[in-house]
């Protein structure tokens, strides 16, 4: 997994509440294989009219391309737990979505992918996006110190302490739990020997 | 010491150990796999990673099927090849597979507590977040990513931060008309759509005590649309007899060596929890959505909101863009929103006792819109059909469909057209969620029976008599 440090970068604000994984990757692109990336469908019905013109929407604007983090409002990714919204951020040029709070299943599928979900206080959030007035602009992400900086002015961010070193080291749980498989068996052995009806 | 909450006693009994930050490895019982789990499957194939324990793992087929009939003929390519996807990878790593054909097939949410792979005390998961519905059981029962799905299929594991613990308490008595239904829309639009983010919920009181196990399914099942990780109930005596009998459950002496377990998964009294709700069954109200967050719900005898009475430029333009999309007008009547069509089905809503609830409104008379009713399980439509109730549906004019997720979520084809409006016993009335454009009503199953018939969304007291 590509590991997370410090990051540098437009941050585009989408201040919107609930923006849920529905939203974020529509049911009916998610049976397309991954190989062809899903940067396209990313919040696809905003961008989007039925006919399949562009919308008036920040995300379609050209200044938008480039930036790789995202500001939102409170219960981002909520809903489903289709890992597809995450690859849908993260094939758009996506590496952190800064908000007041996640989905928990979204947070997870996030860090699994090198996503950082940075949480905020809700009036840390408003403040940045009041800073951004309605444009991508620069920030500033340093994760092992837990900041996002913008316009000089400098808040916190809380990550879960496991999430924050499998980001800063790239690490890969799959990998991991495999080194513990006889930790793993031994717990089994026990276990059934206690539930023998889960045999 | 203090005792331990029911959460902690099932979390406790499958940590195989913890990391140095905190977070713990656990024991996964069973993992049910449907057509979405096909990226898992690439990945673990990327790697070469073989299935650890394939016998712990069930596919069952259900958000990509049709419902008109089983055939895949019809069945446009690209919903075929994941439909195929997890044919083959089930066949390939050896794993049991409830495919289309199969008597038993029907929504993963409804075919394990009716097969009885679910079972108080175990730890399931699945790739899709309406797990929580198998806490109504007393398991321990979450959605996960397709990472995650992938190390579960791995090692039989995964790494989990332990959650908070919320009990909502319901006590007292709940009226005619009101559902389990009712009472999860209350508690969401109470507490927000993120109101239990970071929270394992525990229902307990005595509503929870005197509502059927179904309706305890469709109560945990929404635990998610509240932001919830799981939702849970303590096995009783209700839950033990359900479970007894189902093929997948354990049988003869192994049946009441397990019961003897299962009844001591209970919160004790001295349990503490990080946060307590209490809500008077006494005062929900038949309850229906008319936003695009289950959060925005309210009962049916309200009306529409008001962006220029919120309390914040914020939550007006929130409550103005779901207006918006709703085309609703504030002060409208709620009973007086017409609608273009119904679905009765989904993992919240198609239980047998669902269905029963829904015919008894339509029974003898005629929809004024049309839809389809789906059953949760391909069972509980042969139950459904020896009682009758496909005739009435049928006679009152809805469609008679095969079980799948259906117009849930509409992977299958099955869509609400752009600006139309469905009464909707699902889970989620999210913009686009039944099809783009979509609008979607939240209600319970008599509630959405009620408004095919009268084309408008309805207060179902008023059908049954009762309202005060
Ligand atoms: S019925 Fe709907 S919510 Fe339930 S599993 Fe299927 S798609 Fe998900």
């Amino acid at each position: 997994m590509k590991l997370f440090t410090q990051l540098s970068s437009l941050a585009c604000p989408l201040p919107l509440e609930n923006v849920d994984t529905d939203q974020l990757i529509p049911a009916r692109f998610m049976k397309e294989p991954r190989a062809d990336g899903y940067g396209g469908f990313l919040l696809h019905d905003l961008r989007f009219d039925v006919s399949g013109s562009s919308r008036d929407f920040i995300l379609n604007n050209p200044g938008t391309r480039s930036s790789e983090i995202l500001v939102a409002r409170r219960n981002f990714g909520g809903g489903s737990s289709r890992e597809a919204a995450v690859y849908a951020l993260v094939d758009f040029g996506f590496r952190c979505v800064i908000a007041p709070s996640f989905g928990d299943i979204f947070s997870s599928n996030a860090v699994n992918n090198g996503l950082l979900p940075a949480l905020v206080l809700e009036h840390d959030c408003e403040q940045l996006l009041e800073a951004l007035a309605g444009k991508p602009g620069q920030v500033d992400i340093d994760l092992a110190a837990q900041t996002i900086t913008c316009k000089g002015t400098t808040i916190s961010f809380d990550i879960n302490p496991t999430w924050k070193l499998k980001l800063l080291n790239g690490w890969d749980d799959i990998d991991l739990t495999l080194a513990q498989t006889p930790k793993i068996e031994t717990f089994r052995e026990r276990y059934l020997k206690h539930y023998p009806w889960l045999g | 010491m203090t005792g331990k909450t029911l959460f902690d006693k099932v979390w406790q009994a499958h940590e195989i150990c913890q990391n140095e930050e905190g977070q713990s490895l656990l024991w996964v019982d069973r993992h049910l796999a449907h057509e979405g789990s096909f990226h898992a499957f690439n990945k673990l194939d990327e790697r070469a990673i073989p299935v650890r324990h394939p016998e712990y793992t069930i596919g069952i087929a259900d958000h990509y099927v049709p419902t008109i009939d089983r055939s895949l003929i019809a069945v446009q390519p690209k919903v075929r090849n994941v439909i195929e996807q997890l044919i083959n990878n089930t066949h390939r790593h050896g794993i049991t597979l409830i495919g289309l054909d199969d008597p038993r097939q029907g929504i993963v949410h409804v075919v394990g507590p009716e097969q009885g792979i679910t079972q108080p005390g175990l730890l399931m998961v699945c790739g899709d977040s309406h797990t929580s519905t198998h806490g109504a059981l007393g398991a321990l029962a979450f959605g996960i990513g397709a990472s995650e799905v992938a190390h579960v299929l791995a090692s039989q594991t995964l790494w989990q931060s332990k959650p908070k613990r919320m009990r909502i308490t319901i006590n007292g008595q709940l009226a005619l008309g009101v559902t389990a239904k009712d009472i999860a829309l209350a508690w969401i639009s109470r507490l927000g759509a993120d109101g239990a983010r970071g929270y394992a919920i525990e229902y307990a009181g005595s509503v929870i005590r005197s509502l059927s196990v179904e309706a305890r399914l469709t109560l945990c099942n929404l635990s998610i649309e509240g932001g919830g990780r799981c939702g849970m109930i303590a096995p009783d005596e209700k839950t033990i007899a359900y479970v007894k009998g189902c093929d997948q459950a354990p049988q003869g002496e192994a049946f009441e060596q397990a019961a003897a377990y299962w009844r001591t998964l209970y919160s004790d009294d001295d349990a503490e929890f990080d946060r307590e709700i209490t809500l008077n069954g006494g005062e929900v109200e038949p309850t229906v959505t008319w936003g695009v967050s289950p959060e925005e719900a309210l009962s049916i005898s309200a009306t529409v909101p008001d962006p220029t009475q919120a309390g914040s430029e914020a939550k007006a333009r929130q409550i103005q863009d779901s207006l918006d999309y709703m085309g609703l007008t504030p002060g409208q009547k709620l009973t007086e929103i017409g609608v273009d069509k119904v679905f009765i089905g989904s993992c919240t809503n198609a239980r047998i006792e669902d269905l029963r609830a829904a015919a008894e409104v339509l029974r003898g008379k005629t929809c004024k819109v049309s839809g389809i009713v789906s059953p949760g399980s391909t069972v509980v439509k042969v139950q459904a059909e020896a009682e009758g109730l496909d005739r009435v549906f049928i006679d009152a004019g809805l469609e008679w469909r095969e079980s799948g997720c259906s117009m849930c979520v509409g992977m299958n084809g099955d869509l609400i057209a752009s600006g139309e409006r469905c009464a909707s016993t699902t889970n989620r009335n999210f913009k686009g969620r039944q099809g783009p454009g979509a609008r979607t009503h939240l209600m319970s199953p008599a509630m959405a029976a009620a408004a095919a018939l009268t084309g408008h969304l309805t207060d179902i007291r008023d059908i049954l008599g009762n309202r005060p």
